[in-house]
């Protein structure tokens, strides 16, 4: 497919040149996803470490909403943040619509419910192993989640990266929240989306393979990480 | 030892365990004092495991009650070693931070506990990294560095081969050597004739027979020990 | 290790604006964008002014929905009708009009209905219906839409009636819409400027173009600040003073694909009646 080929050669071309305008998407991508990822791990993993220790009235609800809102469609969650951020919304005052924060703020919406669920599954059966032996050295289940969390980090950083993944593909809700403003919130997700738009197939499918490229590139790395950490730590 | 009074004789009485309608545990009563290991016996399913649980305080009982002379620092090692996915010396550092035990005085406690079980050349190996046998003998170490009064051990040679078996022997024969109260449960009688000062036999969640070791491999009075002790299946 | 390299990767990322002038927000459409008019007049307003533009594009209704809420500073869009609504509703200070461009209709170069260089363009819209021939239309409450919509009405015909068969909405922006009559060899009335750098032709063509019904007027409103204090009014009105300026205009005029001029400048002229 000539289509496929010339896109391949334009991405290329593109990186090799270190082309400015690429550059500055690609790091405006990864600060608004890696800061999403931040947010999320922040919020989601104690969350998930807590459900997965814990056990309180309401405890299956909490979890059957987060797995629910694993699959929050971006457009709803981009929809309703516009809503809220909007000048004329209960957030309006912030001024953050259209800016890189709001994008930071859908993204993390939409992840971590992810990293919430995943995590609390990673952490329940590493809990079931470990309950017994901790208990009797004195820990609580509170004192445990430090604990869990510090062990499980090696599953938990696949985890951070499936929420890395899902925010930095996403694209219906920065773009209603980012305004896709070029030279501010323009991310590779919109650009492609905007290529696309102009019938610029080529380019769009070169931005796409830069995406690719750095989630593969990423993944790689975790990879790599992981093997030697079970090397290592076993 | 310690210093600190004694938490012997723990008396139990009329200890009951139910646990989704079946009856673990019932009416189990002794009192354990001071002195060499006591080894509890007795047929799979006769409730070794839960009364070590409910002694240490891990289950509730649903009747009865446990109690210690004074609050008894104790520990507890299970048929598969626990290690946290961090260095055997972490692993025990861990433990110390979690009795209580400041940070200055971990080092030292680490490294003489590790010594106990042999073991001083693993101090900064990745725990997960070793050997069964060697994982139980860092249980072991973790256990001794927290200095208990008494310690609980089910079945800890379970799933080891006979040259770490007898290396978790010895080690724990030491423990109880140094004035730690040793109570740990076998289904294994040369093991149980090996370690044992007192023998407490368990059967169908009852206490079948609990006399002094010489006297209960030599003349058991109790049928269910007699059976046990010929080789008989009990149910 | 790893947190720490995280973190510089974040203190590291360019920080996105660093002019002086606090920046405005252009609420505008996707034929001034896409078509790479601002890409082209805009960096020439920043440098004599100082400004900052950010530029959020969809369609004009969706354009004048942002500024009603009150989240851009100006629009610039393309329906005057709708314009006009904007500002006696309070929520603009003045519309001034800016230039205009042309529709034009584009369809298959097999043209099964039959309207290849005519200079109507009710009557091809009326017998691209006739023949029931697929047409894509915005959908999308769009100034190009809203254009559509008052041919049609011109036409005689009713469109609505060929809803779901040969008469299809896809609710998107221009470039989308012109990919999808791409790929389905479909009529579709679109904007000059998206058209001339659209990349995606295949089969498409321009059929019929210089009606004087298929003139498309822009104009320029900023927000008004006294319905949302917070605008950049002061950016607003130097960006609205200077489009309409001489040196804005010669801007506009200038912008050429391939030696094609996309935008003519008309805010020195009175403007045309809408439809006429």
């Amino acid at each position: 497919m000539p289509g496929l080929s010339e896109a391949f050669g334009l991405a290329l071309g593109l990186v090799l040149a270190g082309d400015a305008a690429l550059t500055r998407i690609v790091a405006l991508s990864l600060r608004v996803s890696l800061t999403a990822v931040l947010v999320a791990a922040a919020l989601g993993l104690p969350l998930g470490a807590l459900l997965a220790v814990a056990r309180f009235p309401g405890r299956q609800t909490v979890i059957v909403a987060l797995n629910a809102l694993m699959g929050l469609p971006p457009v709803v969650a981009g929809l309703l943040i516009y809503l809220l951020l909007s000048r004329s919304g209960p957030l309006g005052s912030w001024g953050l619509l259209f800016t890189p924060t709001a994008m930071v703020v859908a993204q993390a919406v939409l992840i971590t419910p992810i990293v919430a669920a995943l995590a609390r599954q990673v952490l329940e059966s590493m809990w079931e192993d470990y309950a017994e032996q901790l208990r009797s050295l004195g820990s609580s289940a509170l004192r445990a989640v430090p604990t869990l969390l510090w062990d499980g980090r090696i599953a938990l950083l696949t985890v951070l990266l499936a929420g890395f993944g899902r925010a930095s593909a996403e694209v219906g809700a920065v773009m209603i929240v980012g305004g896709n403003i070029e030279g501010f919130t323009r991310v590779m997700t919109t650009a492609i989306a905007l290529e696309t738009s102009k019938g610029d197939l080529p380019l769009a499918l070169a931005l796409g393979m830069v995406l690719m490229a750095i989630v593969l590139t990423v993944n790689a790395a975790a990879q790599l990480l992981r093997e030697w950490a079970a090397r290592r730590l076993g | 030892m310690h210093g600190l009074p004694s938490p012997l004789p723990l008396s139990v009485q009329g200890l009951g365990f139910t646990a989704g309608g079946v009856r673990v545990l019932d009416g189990v009563t002794f009192a354990l004092r001071d002195g060499p290991p006591c080894l509890v016996v007795g047929p799979n399913g006769s409730g070794k495991s839960t009364l070590l649980r409910l002694l240490h305080g891990l289950l509730r009982p649903t009747e009865g009650a446990v109690r210690w002379s004074a609050p008894a620092r104790q520990a507890m090692l299970f048929q598969r070693p626990v290690m946290l996915r961090r260095s055997v010396g972490d692993n025990l550092a861990h433990a110390l931070s979690l009795a209580g035990i400041g940070r200055d005085e971990r080092p030292a406690r680490i490294a003489a506990a590790l010594d106990a079980v042999g073991l001083p050349h693993l101090h900064d190996r990745p725990a997960r990294r070793l050997s069964g046998g060697e994982q139980q003998r860092v249980a072991l170490a973790r256990a001794i560095a927290l200095h208990p009064a008494i310690l609980f051990l089910d079945e800890p040679s379970a799933s080891l081969d006979p040259a770490a078996t007898r290396a978790v022997e010895e080690i724990v024969a030491g423990i109880a050597a140094r004035g730690t109260k040793v109570v740990m449960t076998t289904h294994d009688l040369h093991q149980a004739r090996r370690l044992a000062g007192e023998v407490l036999m368990l059967h169908r969640g009852r206490v079948a027979e609990h006399a002094p070791a010489a006297e209960f491999f030599t003349c058991p009075r109790s049928p269910e020990a007699q059976a046990f002790l010929r080789g008989d299946i009990l149910e | 290790m790893f947190r720490r390299s995280l973190l510089a990767l974040l203190l590291l990322a360019p920080v996105a604006v660093s002019a002086q002038e606090r920046p405005i927000t252009v609420s505008s459409t996707t034929s001034t964008e896409q078509s790479g008019l601002f890409g082209h007049i805009l960096p020439i307003f920043t440098r004599e002014t100082g400004i900052p533009v950010r530029v959020v594009a969809l369609g004009t209704g969706q354009a004048l929905d942002v500024g009603r809420r009150g989240d851009a500073d100006v629009v610039f869009v393309h329906d005057r009708a709708a314009e006009e609504r904007f500002v006696a509703e309070g929520f603009g200070t003045e519309r001034r009009h800016v230039m205009f461009n042309d529709f034009v209709i584009i369809g298959p170069a097999a043209d099964p209905a039959g309207i290849a260089g005519g200079r109507d363009a009710p009557a091809a819209l009326r017998r691209i219906a006739d023949s029931r021939a697929a047409f894509v239309s915005r959908g999308d409450r769009s100034g190009t839409h809203a254009a559509e919509l008052r041919l049609w009405q011109a036409a005689g015909a009713d469109p609505v009636a060929g809803r779901g068969q040969w008469y299809r909405e896809v609710g998107q922006g221009m470039g989308p819409a012109l990919n999808t009559a791409a790929a389905q060899n479909a009529y579709i009335l679109a904007d000059r400027g998206t058209w001339l750098s659209f990349r995606n032709r295949q089969e498409l063509r321009v059929l019929v173009e210089g009606d004087e019904r298929l003139f498309n007027q822009y104009g320029v409103i900023p927000v008004n600040p006294q319905r949302h204090p917070h605008v950049n009014a002061a950016g607003a009105r130097r960006f609205a003073d200077w489009i309409v300026s001489p040196a804005g205009q010669a801007a506009i005029a200038a912008y050429r694909i391939n030696g094609d001029q996309l935008f003519f400048p008309n805010a020195d002229r009175p403007e045309p009646a809408p439809g006429s």
